[in-house]
């Protein structure tokens, strides 16, 4: 019961892009089409699962026992930056067709603060390992689906008439708006 | 380049928040008022100036092949000085912004400068540059978070703008979406269009 509250929580009350504004630049950057819409979203919850486990084992077996938390911010990022360039390395030698699907997004995610927002947000949040673990998976299908949709609404964006000034990024950031709009709809179920 | 054009172009014509599109996410996420955009602006204007000082003056020593990482190690080391001083100087403020501050590392505006323009350019250029930059981003903050908060919560830096009817609870009838999560999509839209229209002319 536990587990369903944070995956409903994550998924949609406190939905990690359009509730608290993390992973915004590959939300508004490769939200074109549904394709990579996609490959993105897989890649994230590829790694975003992987992050949050490790980052999470580093926090509570090396830095607390050392009283090292103020290192917490340095050895993060550390982390997932090696962790992601491990993961290309792996992922082209034993899976060449998952290689070429997610290939091109996995250097933009060392950069997509929605990992690092996670991996800190689930030590903030004081998260059993399985619950983080849960946690971190929920907020992926998250950022996926909020792509997902945005780039299905983009793709029929393309075809309306937008006033001239408004054109491009500016509609872009309305729609998302709108988008916030509903998904507040979604506060107060849980 | 001379010294007032490095440091006056990150203000509207290479501005990092309307132009470039880089920092997206702390601009979305802290700017609810004026005072918690113009914080998180310094904060990040800190980090920007203290790593491009950093990257300049030892970008020879670093071999081509780590500098990313080295960069990144530069960049935590000021974030998590900034984190601490927050923390123990202004800590209402700290809690507001939360999350955002540790997350500075990866905005992309610190790494773009480091990488683009301290990696290849003197001391004090540099410097000029993380300056510039820094400003340019603090007023984008600044001006999202002003916005955010005359429209929804009817103040600007804290006072009250009387320009509202009064309900019979004698509070100001605002725009409350605007100080929730869709107003900060909305309105940076609405300041993407018109900052586009300002640069252009």
């Amino acid at each position: 019961m536990e587990i369903l509250t944070i995956i409903i929580l994550a998924v949609f009350v406190n939905n990690i892009v359009l509730a608290q504004f993390l992973g915004i630049c590959p939300f508004i950057g490769v939200s074109k089409k549904i394709d990579t819409a996609v490959g993105m979203g897989g890649a994230v919850l590829f790694v975003m699962t992987l992050a949050t486990l490790v980052t999470y084992m580093i926090r509570y077996y090396v830095l607390q026992p050392y009283g090292l938390e103020f290192l917490q911010t340095i050895s993060f990022i550390l982390v997932i930056a090696a962790l992601v360039q491990m993961v290309e390395i792996i992922l082209k030698k034993l899976s060449p067709t998952l290689f070429q699907a997610l290939g091109i997004f996995l250097p933009l995610i060392t950069t997509n603060c929605a990992v690092l927002g996670v991996a800190i947000l689930t030590i903030n949040g004081n998260y059993s390992l399985v619950g983080g673990v849960v946690y971190a998976i929920a907020n992926a299908i998250g950022f996926g689906l909020a792509l997902i949709i945005f780039a299905g609404i983009r793709e029929h964006l393309d075809l309306m008439e937008v006033p001239k000034g408004m054109r491009g990024v500016p509609i872009s950031f309305i729609v998302a708006g709108i988008l916030a709009l509903a998904f507040m709809g979604f506060s107060g179920i849980v | 380049m001379s010294i007032k054009e490095t440091l006056s172009k990150g203000f509207i014509k290479e501005n990092p928040v309307f132009i470039l599109l880089l920092g997206l996410c702390p601009t979305l996420g802290v700017t609810t008022s004026a005072i918690n955009g113009l914080g998180m602006g310094l904060a990040t204007a800190f980090v920007l100036i203290m790593s491009n000082l950093v990257v300049s003056i030892i970008k020879n020593q670093i071999p081509n092949k780590v500098r990313i990482p080295s960069f990144i190690v530069i960049i935590a080391s000021f974030v998590t000085i900034v984190d601490l001083v927050m923390n123990a100087y202004v800590p209402a403020l700290h809690e507001q912004l939360g999350l955002f501050i540790p997350l500075i590392v990866v905005n992309c505006v610190v790494l773009g400068r480091a990488e683009a323009f301290a990696s290849k350019n003197t001391v004090f250029n540099s410097i000029i540059d993380g300056l510039g930059m820094g400003i340019g981003f603090t007023f984008a903050l600044t001006l999202l978070g002003a916005v955010r908060e005359i429209l929804g919560s009817g103040a600007f830096f804290g006072l009250s703008v009387p320009i509202y009817p009064i309900d019979e609870g004698g509070s100001p009838v605002t725009m409350l979406v605007f100080v929730l999560a869709p107003g900060a999509f909305i309105g940076l839209g609405y300041l993407i269009s018109i900052m586009n229209r300002i640069s252009k002319s």
